[in-house]
């Protein structure tokens, strides 16, 4: 039991290799386009739309195609069942998430220069924590957009969740939903985590086996 | 690959349809007279059907843009369709888009209802159509313009001063410099002179004028007025190419009669063609030569001379087309039954010799046989002649109720295809141009004579679709047409680039709100200002609320960037009827003379719950 424990202390201190090293600088290249490109795409068609209305949310913004006019016209039919205007000021993840995509940006960096495995569990850990909660947040932000609608509208339709992912049919809307660029780019910075984990622990086993002359 | 398989489906359903019609003509008791008349081979109208048919969703290859003539509109079809697809009002009012309702459109009409549209004419650039306005005469004197951005009529000149009967009209040159206007009714000038009738010859008038179009902004002003004798000045061109720099426009009743013109109007072999030097008229206004007259100088070429010249023609001339390069200038001989091709290099050298047999009223009258390359034997009633590419021209046979194919340079005519009935003018894909397209041709008929389900005795007129890709003119649709097409222009729907919404960036309008919370009334004395919010589904404010004697202007703003989704305003009781488009504000201005609640409501429909997008004007009595 001793020997377990001062075999992960001496996995958790030991220093991180060049591989996982190499990893987290590309985790770090991946949150460029994570910041800088579209998170979550929904479309929308109906008989009158053939082409799409079309919705990009971004860390930072809410973004409407046919130049911002889909938004607005997406708000506008919307009005119609009471929905809430999507405006992105009622979105405070796009305070906290940009902010917090450079924060792991330079914990990783942090990680390049000085990291140890424990360190890496760390940023690993705060990152798989990082995601769920953001997926939680924008889920519980669509509950709420298809949930709190004003009871006086002209069209009264029964609270719904719109769809995150895959499609759906709202009334005369099919309604899809799929993760973007930014949000296969978190994806990509997850896995590069979880294999320079993979790595480190792995090699630090090793490292260890051979100081300690044979099995322990 | 793809394109292949649609057609052969195409093809398909055509043969199954064909087939029907064969079965349906045999079993009816009676046959529709029209398939009486029309022993056309069923694979013919295959080739017909296939190459009109424009499926549910595609679009149109080219714009045909029809002058609607006494309709005072212009309409718009597709080609090879003939679907139309739109009507643009110009000189009358039109319910449909609220033209000539609200304050802005009013003006414009000024004190006219009404006006006989002819000549459409896109604008140029080096000769071809640029996409960027249409033009059009009517015959009180006014040229409107169009702008193919918006579709819209954004301007109209005129009644300019001196021109009466505006026929002859409006002709660009190849740069859009200049539109032509000219007198077919010669009176005594100005307006408003008395001179009776038996004085025709000496005091009546004509006159050619050239509108000024403004190369960035289109406006138009008027450039110049030549006087000219009393003849009926009736269809222009603009030379291009080597003839660039003229005006030519044909004249009947040279013999300057009056009374039954059918007859007394019909005494000479020879009519003229006028030529006149545009660039020499405007240096000539530059100088500020001319007289005043009608408050607007007017250049005598009696006094100055060397830059107008008449050019006899066959009897009672109706239309002159310059050749794509410039070379010809064609002239019909409506009751000479030839057609004439001058060639102007003739011509120029005709000038600079002196090679005159006469004059007229101070203008040299050029020598027919110094200036004409050749006299084409077209048929009965030549009237317009439009161009093809490789030199192929097409002339319209009134009286032959046909159109003859020649060629210009060997002159030989080589095919003809009947017209139902009794063709006017005719149009070819961007065949008054330097680069004639070919391809289509539209006769523009003047009888339908029931080719069509009755309508009673206010027949439609006849548009024809004619395929000229080939060696043979074939005969591709009948289609029917708003009264009544004179001219055409038929233009690449590539050349057209067309907005469908305002941009709220663009719209500068003094009084537009773009949102709801800043709808609202305002008062100064007795006017009153509305500022009016559209959207689905509501006309904000909802309700109004005036006194009796106020002055109300509804400003109303379309807010939506929405494609197609137009709001109306409807007032009832009031003959008010806007339609705003996305983007637009229009006001509308009204003297409010008695009270009482009066409904608004928006007309054009737009939402599910258009019908609640209502409201009401509340007049308090005095």
């Amino acid at each position: 039991m001793r020997s377990f424990i001062e075999k992960c202390d001496r996995i958790l201190k030991s220093p991180l290799g060049l591989g996982p090293r190499g990893l987290l600088l590309l985790a770090t290249l991946l949150l460029v386009p994570a910041l800088v490109s579209p998170l979550w795409r929904l479309t929308m068609f109906a008989p009158q739309y053939q082409e799409g209305l079309r919705l990009d949310i971004y860390s930072y913004k809410l973004e409407g195609g046919h130049a911002g006019q889909d938004t607005k016209e997406i708000n506008l039919l919307n009005h119609y069942i009471g929905m809430k205007d999507l405006v992105t000021e009622d979105f405070t993840e796009f305070l906290w998430l940009p902010f917090a995509i450079g924060a792991f940006g330079l914990l990783f960096l942090r990680a390049v220069v000085l990291g140890t495995v424990g360190y890496l569990i760390d940023v690993t850990v705060l990152f798989a924590y990082f995601s769920g909660f953001s997926m939680w947040s924008f889920a519980h932000k669509m509950w709420a957009y298809g949930h709190n609608l004003d009871p006086t509208a002209a069209v009264k339709v029964p609270p719904f969740m719109p769809p995150l992912f895959g499609g759906k049919q709202l009334a005369n809307f099919e309604v899809y939903s799929y993760p973007s660029l930014a949000s296969w780019a978190l994806g990509a910075v997850a896995l590069a985590l979880f294999l320079a984990l993979g790595l480190s622990v792995r090699a630090a086993g090793r490292a260890g086996t051979v100081a300690g002359q044979g099995p322990g | 690959m793809n394109q292949m398989t649609k057609w052969s489906k195409r093809s398909l359903a055509a043969a199954g349809l064909m087939t029907g019609a064969l079965l349906l003509a045999r079993c009816a008791p009676s046959a529709p007279t029209s398939a009486k008349k029309a022993p056309t081979a069923a694979s013919d109208l295959q080739v017909a059907a296939m190459k009109t048919y424009v499926a549910p969703g595609d679009l149109d290859e080219y714009y045909l843009f029809s002058s609607g003539g006494h309709s005072g509109q212009v309409y718009v079809y597709g080609v090879p369709s003939m679907r139309h697809l739109s009507t643009i009002p110009v000189f009358t009012p039109y319910p449909g888009t609220g033209y000539g309702f609200d304050d802005d459109t009013k003006k414009m009409l000024g004190r006219f209802t009404w006006g006989d549209a002819h000549h459409p004419a896109l604008s140029e650039t080096n000769g071809d159509y640029d996409g960027r306005w249409l033009f059009i005469n009517e015959m009180n004197g006014r040229i409107a313009r169009i702008d193919l951005r918006d579709f819209k009529t954004k301007e109209i000149i005129g009644p300019v001063a001196n021109i009466s009967g505006n026929h002859g009209s409006s002709f660009v040159t190849p740069n859009t410099e200049y539109a032509i206007m000219s007198t077919r009714f010669s009176i005594p000038i100005p307006k408003g002179t008395y001179a009776s009738i038996d004085k025709y010859a000496a005091s009546y008038k004509g006159v050619a004028a050239g509108i000024k179009i403004d190369p960035k902004s289109g406006a138009m002003t008027l450039g110049w007025e030549v006087l000219l004798p009393p003849f009926d000045w009736d269809i222009g061109d603009a030379g291009k190419g080597i003839s660039d720099g003229w005006f030519f426009l044909t004249a009947y009743n040279t013999e300057r009669a009056t009374g039954k013109l059918e007859v007394t109007a019909s005494q000479k072999d020879r009519d003229y063609i006028v030529a006149i030097n545009w660039r020499d008229a405007e240096k000539y206004a530059k100088e500020g030569k001319g007289d005043l007259i009608g408050g607007v100088k007017v250049i005598d070429p009696k006094k100055v001379p060397g830059f107008v010249y008449l050019m006899p023609c066959g009897k009672s001339p109706h239309g002159v087309d310059v050749s794509p390069t410039g070379k010809w200038v064609v002239g019909s001989g409506k009751l000479a039954g030839i057609t004439t091709a001058f060639n102007f290099e003739k011509v120029l050298t005709a000038i600079k010799n002196k090679d005159f047999t006469g004059e007229e009223d101070g203008i040299p009258v050029l020598k027919y046989e110094s200036i004409k390359d050749a006299e084409i034997q077209v048929g009965l009633g030549p009237l317009h002649t439009q161009f093809g590419p490789d030199n192929w021209a097409y002339t319209s046979l009134f009286v032959d109720s046909a159109i003859a194919k020649w060629k210009l340079g060997t002159w030989e005519v080589v095919d003809k295809v009947p017209m139902s009935y009794s063709i006017g003018h005719l149009c070819a894909a961007e065949g008054d141009t330097v680069s004639p397209d070919g391809k289509y041709l539209v006769g523009l008929n003047k009888l339908s004579h029931g080719r069509h389900l009755s309508v009673g005795p206010s027949q439609p007129e006849s548009s024809q679709l004619v395929d000229i890709s080939e060696e043979k003119m074939k005969l591709l649709y009948d289609a029917f047409t708003e009264p009544e097409p004179h001219y055409a222009q038929m233009i690449k729907a590539d050349k057209i680039h067309a907005i469908e919404v305002y941009p709220k960036e663009e719209n500068k309008h003094p009084l537009a709100v773009w949102d709801v919370k800043d709808a609202g009334v305002t008062r100064q004395g007795d006017k009153v200002i509305v500022k009016a919010v559209l959207v689905r589904s509501t006309i904000t404010p909802t309700s109004v609320e005036v006194r009796e004697g106020d002055t109300v202007t509804f400003a109303l703003t379309n807010i939506e960037q929405t494609t197609d989704e137009l709001h109306g305003f409807g007032l009832l009781d009031w003959n008010t009827n806007i339609v705003v488009d996305p983007g637009e504000t229009k006001t509308v201005t009204l003297k409010i003379d008695r009270p009482g609640v009066f409904p608004y409501y928006c007309t054009n429909f737009c939402s599910a719950l258009h019908q609640e997008m209502q409201g009401y004007l509340i007049v308090k009595p005095k």
